[in-house]
């Protein structure tokens, strides 16, 4: 998170040289990794789950997945991705000086930075928020259930506003324990001193996963009472790119939605379905629009697999975050993910 | 104050230092003969005054409180091998974190079946290093050995030549970036402080004051922001789709830094040179080069050793901070290593490990700088 006058002097900085260019060529970041051959991709130093690199050294992780997704939809090789580690004060300039042509980097979509520093945002592939983590004895579904609670939180930071204003909303009453330190904090919840703690809902995630011997003692609650819709970014400029960038995240949620996954989607390329013909490419159409082959979904969905294999893998049941799909599951499931028609 | 024979022979001199560097010219203390009579030591040197006495059982106090916790800690109590579910259960440190990571920590992102080549690499490098320290090897072949050796680590960390898989410098990480950052800044810096040290005491003005302009803007900024200067505002400046590699512009903005703070040092030296000296070159009718080389550097570059490896000690540590522009260096690999949850709780011991490391490194220098002071002064003992 960049402060507004940071964000500002950002702008200033990176909107300086093009407008002294003054040319945003259309399709210069399409054709110029078309040409050279892989895709420069910006991720996080290392955010287990998001993007880091694993014991063996081998990027991993629900941004990673994008990045192979984009490769695999270009050149048919999910590998041909070039990672560039790029910290929070990097990343947008990184992406604006063309030294990186996508930012998987958890990063969340705003106004501002959709505007004034001049980035394009591809469809979210994570909502994250703050939420609530209980002790599962204690038998909640729901954070409206918390009336009366006593919740460990962070003093002084949004955090601490966010949950004020999610119970003074709801009409109910609780009992901050406000701890200065993160690690108090934890122990503090772990100890029974507070019924919830309350986090961005990743957060909790890594911190149930670190710090409990079995994470099934603990359960985060579905709602999240505040907005973080992190997003792959683009620079503006280059629609050919963004279309590609784009359709690539939705095909990922639309071969979830057809129950397509790595292992079926040879057997998918008989189906009868239309929309499954034309995903796949059987229904040729979607490949030359985008200015790619018409194998471009079934590339990724057999190499990277589909939202749900990407998600279950890095941050869900099958990671060590074991975080629940809440709002981040498809449409159909009560979730945000939601592919508009490919055809 | 020397209370050496003056009769001995100046060869004698060489041979003493080497055999007993530390005690050579130094006069034995009053309570010297300390293997014969500990307890006499003892007596002479902690409790011979009230005030010392008090000191020296606070001191055991600490001793006594500090000692023990720190040794379970790191050895009785500590997990060596196991899951990290052993590791919680245990008291004391978690070592199997760095058995498991130790690869991440080293070689960073380097493909894994691939990392025999920067351990090679990394390892060449060391023990070059170690033989360019040996005054015996101080010969013209050493030049060449160099050469041979930076293009074998070049084959071994880029491949792409006899049978090796090509990998680009995007993936290194870990050890060799923190090696070949540091002493590449700390070789390409060394030469260019000469340069800028000579020019900031030119009678040519220009010169003058661009070496000075220099010299103060990059000691008037930190380090953090030169790097970010680097690698985040420069590529806007350059045209599309022109990039310059990242880990070169790290290089390029933590040389300039060191060689702007070693100019200072060597600057002393150059201050504490007597006029007398550059006056007796003059008169023996030797130009300007001749006479920086031949008279003043030798003996500026001697008396500033201790400062210039102090200086070369802290480039080494700063190549820590390259990880905010997203260079995977040594310690940025071992921060990764501690984001995987399962092995979260034990990020102290990933970073006493990677303390250690540094350690070795920097107190290998400091050692090598000791000995090289003595050699280089042994003629002339003030």
């Amino acid at each position: 998170m960049i402060s507004k006058l940071q964000a500002a002097a950002l702008a200033a900085v990176v909107t300086l040289p093009l407008a002294l260019s003054g040319t945003a060529q259309a399709g210069a970041t399409f054709d110029g990794v078309k040409q050279k051959g892989y895709v420069q991709c910006g991720v996080n130093l290392g955010l287990y789950g998001f993007s880091a690199p694993d014991d063996k050294g081998k990027w991993t992780g629900l941004d990673v997945d994008v990045c192979r997704a984009v490769a695999a939809a270009m050149f048919g090789d999910a590998e041909k991705v070039k990672y560039t580690p790029l910290s929070a004060q990097q990343r947008l300039p990184a992406l604006q000086s063309g030294e990186v042509d996508l930012l998987a980097r958890n990063t969340t979509r705003t106004l501002t930075r959709d505007t004034a520093n001049g980035l394009n945002f591809a469809p979210t592939n994570y909502y994250d928020g703050q939420g609530f983590m209980v002790a599962s004895k204690l038998g909640l579904k729901s954070a409206k259930q918390l009336n009366g609670a006593t919740i460990c939180v962070l003093p002084g930071t949004t955090t601490e506003q966010n949950v004020a204003d999610f119970f003074r909303a709801n009409k109910m009453n609780f009992k901050p324990v406000v701890i200065e330190k993160n690690e108090e904090l934890h122990k503090a919840f772990f100890a029974g001193r507070c019924d919830a703690l309350t986090s961005d809902a990743s957060q909790l995630a890594a911190i149930r996963a670190a710090e409990t011997a079995n994470p099934n003692d603990y359960l985060i609650l579905p709602e999240l009472i505040s907005k973080e819709p992190l997003s792959p970014a683009i620079r503006q400029g280059d629609e050919e790119w963004t279309n590609l960038v784009t359709w690539a995240f939705y095909a990922m949620v639309q071969a979830e939605e057809k129950g397509i996954t790595a292992q079926t989607v040879d057997a998918a390329m008989t189906s009868p379905d239309p929309d499954v013909k034309r995903l796949l490419g059987v229904t040729a159409g979607n490949g030359k629009a985008l200015g790619v082959e018409e194998n471009w979904a079934y590339n990724i969905v057999k190499q990277v697999g589909n939202y749900g294999e990407s998600y279950e893998r890095n941050v869900g049941s099958g990671s060590k975050l074991k975080m629940p799909r809440g709002q981040n599951a498809l449409h159909s499931e009560g979730g945000l993910m939601y592919a508009p028609p490919l055809k | 104050m020397s209370k050496d024979n003056p009769s001995q022979p100046s060869a004698a001199w060489a041979a003493s230092y080497e055999e007993e560097p530390s005690q050579a010219g130094v006069p034995p203390s009053p309570g010297g003969m300390t293997a014969l009579k500990p307890f006499g030591w003892a007596k002479d040197n902690l409790f011979n005054s009230r005030l010392n006495t008090v000191l020296t059982l606070i001191c055991l106090a600490i001793l006594w409180f500090a000692v023990p916790p720190v040794v379970s800690w790191v050895l009785l109590d500590a997990t060596w091998t196991g899951s990290s579910e052993a590791c919680r259960e245990a008291v004391g440190a978690c070592w199997s974190v760095i058995v498991v990571k130790h690869r991440l920590i080293f070689f960073g992102t380097y493909p894994f079946d691939e990392q025999w080549r920067p351990f090679l690499a990394c390892g060449l490098f060391v023990a070059m290093l170690g033989v360019s320290g040996v005054r015996a090897f101080w010969r013209p072949w050493l030049v060449g050995a160099w050469a041979l050796v930076l293009v074998g680590m070049g084959v071994l960390m880029w491949g792409g030549v006899l049978g090796l898989t090509h990998v680009p410098n995007d993936k290194w990480g870990g050890l060799p970036i923190t090696l070949m950052l540091s002493v590449f800044a700390i070789a390409l810096a060394f030469p260019l402080s000469i340069l800028l040290a000579l020019g900031r005491q030119s009678s040519l003005p220009a010169i003058r004051s661009i070496c000075v302009g220099f010299i103060e803007l990059m000691r008037g900024v930190p380090l953090v922001s030169v790097l970010f200067m680097a690698s985040v505002m420069f590529p806007l400046f350059l045209p599309e789709g022109v990039t310059i590699d990242k880990l070169l512009r790290a290089l390029a903005g933590l040389t300039l830094f060191t060689a702007a703070y070693l100019a200072e040092a060597v600057r002393g030296g150059l201050q504490a040179i007597p006029r007398g000296q550059y006056e007796a070159a003059d008169a023996l009718g030797l130009g300007y080069w001749q006479k920086t080389w031949l008279i003043v550097l030798p003996q500026a570059l001697r008396i500033v050793i201790p400062p210039i490896v102090n200086q070369f000690i802290s480039c080494f540590k700063d190549t820590s901070l390259v990880t905010i522009v997203g260079l995977y260096d040594l310690l940025t690999a071992a921060t990764v290593a501690t984001t995987d949850p399962e092995w979260r709780p034990f990020f102290a011991e990933v970073y006493v490990f990677a303390g250690l490391v540094f350690w070795i490194f920097c107190f290998s220098m400091s050692r090598y700088s000791q000995w090289l002071e003595r050699m280089a002064n042994r003629y002339n003992r003030r």
